[in-house]
């Protein structure tokens, strides 16, 4: 088990980058804590399977180096990094059984077979495939594939890293959530760094510690769910975490005031002079319908999704969502909104700007 | 699972079985006729019942050419199955070179049949073939005019030459269809070459192997065309296989009712050990998943 850094890592596939459009990884410096559960999170194409891939050595990155613990190991090889990794699909020896499935990696280490007998038994009790340990792996379903994968990374105790790769891509819904828990639990009773790829918000946070938001081949985020929901560093962040995402605002922002279209936002704190383009951002869940004072709002449709209802509104001719408790009854007079002052973050072409300490208002 | 089972569609393959007959079916009874019967010509058959078949099953004739004909095809999969696997393997996968490969490695299977039986008769004979003269003049003593030996050496490496391509481009078509994510999990957990070629390529590439096999024993089986044109079946009887012998029966000595016995058995020989072939590596795949 080791501390993963990645020092001054950029990754082009090109072989001279000229600008920064031509990496498809921007540099980047970070330090992730051994026995960590870490989620990178991005869309499609944002360099999260780029990055992955760079950290199993798969893929050499081009600029900067990875290093496990104190020990470099950019140019070394897959196989000798020590580290277990899940694909998105399902790869098992189909010609072996479970048994010999999960037996492979020691068997290959040259392991004692008592020591493996005992380990297979054990990670077998983990998946819950006991009882299938003498099935040949050709005939399982998919997600019965996919757990004897998952078993063949953790079969190993000394791993570095364990690496997930959108490993539940292929599995049923109601699977999905039983394996995403029992990761979980692995996690906690073997405490192994683990890194998950997936572009599914709800995997990410439901698995991760530390969450790391990836966008056009940047890390633009790490942080618990707590942090990525409240203080979202980029507007990326605060519209793609959240169901739905941040309302984002075009707004100018002055002392503890936002003003935007003529109208006044009260702030919960001082912010100095925002340079570029500035936007407010506010959570569906921190805004309220109400029938007093308030920005004015027409409403589109009310969805009803069982726990709260999604307002769908619009606001100076922007989409603009809110969250209203179950009960909460929506009148026609209801056309003003409020935010929760200490709710709004203030963005500067794209990145969140802290406010001036002490300022509050 | 359980589906309900309609078995009124068998009448949608009548089309195919009409064809079939005519193409097919019709033309063997004509075989099938001349197998129990005797004629002088003119039309005129006598009814001869077993007889063809019993002085076919006991003669040593046949039975050396079987013998001959075993040993060919036993010897053409032995070599040719591994050496095809081997260069499939090694065939780069992407790339200017892996077209290449591929069009090079095709080339020797768009030239015909008895094309390739005369490339080889030059190309070996001793006193104008490039490999006959060239071996002369390094000292080797080879003729295959002459030499039993040496004419089971120019037809082997002549079936080598011409058929090991088709087997290498199946398994390759195998090998480029395993995922590389599969080659990664090996690395990950430290597999030797042997276990990715015995885990991962070789259960990948079961069903094109076993479509190479059964390719490549029928048309060894089978095979008339390059040793006829290559050695006649000499020296001697020694290259006289299966078809050459029936032709020399049929259209040389004019013995049409041994002749079409002899193709009969001929061929319920080939679809009894291609009928063999398939359900044993079939089951073997089944097996497995057990």
């Amino acid at each position: 088990m080791a501390q993963i850094t990645l020092s001054k890592l950029a990754h082009s596939y090109l072989p001279n980058p000229k600008g920064e459009a031509d990496f498809a990884l921007k540099e980047m410096d970070h330090v992730w804590q051994d026995g960590g559960a870490y989620a990178l999170l991005g869309s499609s194409g944002c360099g999260k399977t780029t990055l992955l891939n760079i950290i199993s050595g798969i893929v050499r990155p081009s600029h900067g180096r990875v290093l496990f613990g104190d020990r470099d190991v950019t140019d070394e090889e897959t196989a000798a990094r020590n580290i277990a990794q899940v694909f998105q699909f399902p790869v098992v020896y189909d010609t072996m059984t479970v048994r010999e499935n999960l037996a492979f990696p020691l068997r290959n280490r040259g392991m004692d077979a008592a020591y493996i007998a005992a380990r297979v038994n054990h990670i077998a009790q983990m998946i819950g495939m006991e009882d299938r340990l003498n099935h040949k792996a050709r005939g399982l379903t998919a997600d019965a594939k996919q757990k004897i994968s998952l078993g063949r990374g953790m079969v190993r105790e000394d791993v570095n890293a364990i690496l997930f790769d959108e490993p539940l891509t292929v599995i049923d819904p109601h699977m999905k959530w039983e394996l995403r828990t029992q990761l979980k639990q692995l996690h906690r009773q073997l405490g192994h760094t683990m890194i998950y790829v997936t572009h599914d918000q709800v995997e990410a946070l439901t698995f991760a510690d530390k969450v790391v938001v990836m966008y056009d081949g940047r890390v633009v985020q790490i942080g618990t769910p707590e942090e990525l929901f409240e203080t979202p560093a980029h507007t990326f962040v605060g519209y793609f975490i959240g169901s739905p995402g941040m309302n984002l605002l075009d707004a100018t922002v002055a002392g503890n005031r936002a003003h935007l279209n003529g109208c006044e936002v009260a702030l919960a704190a001082n912010y100095a002079p925002v340079q570029g383009r500035s936007q407010i951002g506010i959570r569906p869940e921190y805004c309220s319908l109400t029938a007093g004072a308030g920005l004015p709002v027409t409403l589109r449709r009310v969805e009803d999704v069982g726990r709260h209802r999604i307002i769908r509104a619009e606001l100076f001719g922007q989409a603009f969502n809110m969250i209203a408790p179950e009960g909460m009854a929506i009148g026609a007079d209801m056309t003003r909104v409020v935010f929760a002052p200490d709710k709004i973050n203030v963005f500067a072409d794209d990145w969140r700007v802290a406010a001036q300490a002490g300022g509050a208002a | 699972m359980e589906k309900t089972q309609n078995n009124k569609a068998w009448f949608l393959v009548l089309p195919v079985l009409v064809i079939v007959a005519f193409s097919a079916v019709i033309p063997l009874m004509t075989v099938v006729n001349y197998s129990v019967n005797d004629t002088f010509g003119e039309n005129a058959f006598f009814w001869n019942g077993l007889g063809w078949f019993e002085d076919i099953i006991t003669s040593d004739r046949m039975h050396s050419a079987l013998g001959r004909q075993v040993v060919f095809s036993a010897i053409i999969l032995a070599i040719e199955v591994p050496l095809g696997i081997f260069i499939a393997l090694n065939m780069p996968k992407t790339g200017f070179w892996a077209s290449f490969c591929l069009i090079l490695m095709a080339l020797p299977l768009l030239i015909p049949f008895n094309v390739v039986g005369t490339i080889w008769q030059i190309f070996g004979r001793v006193d104008i073939g490039l490999l006959g003269h060239g071996l002369a003049a390094l000292g080797v003593d080879y003729n295959y005019t002459n030499d039993a030996f040496d004419a089971w050496i120019t037809i082997i490496v002549m079936d080598v030459w011409h058929w090991t391509s088709l087997v290498a481009l199946l398994c390759y078509a195998g090998l480029q269809s395993i995922p590389q994510a599969y080659y990664q999990a090996a690395r990950i957990d430290q597999a030797s070459r042997w276990s990715v070629f015995r885990f991962i390529e070789l259960p990948k590439m079961s069903g094109v192997l076993l479509i190479a096999v059964l390719l490549r024993f029928m048309d060894s089986f089978m095979i008339y065309t390059e040793p006829f044109v290559v050695t006649g079946g000499g020296p001697g009887n020694s290259t006289t296989f299966l078809s050459i012998d029936l032709v020399k029966m049929a259209v040389g000595q004019f013995d049409l009712g041994p002749a079409a016995a002899f193709s009969i058995m001929y061929f319920l020989v080939i679809l009894l050990v291609s009928w063999v072939f398939y359900t044993v590596m079939t089951t073997l795949d089944n097996a497995e998943t057990k």
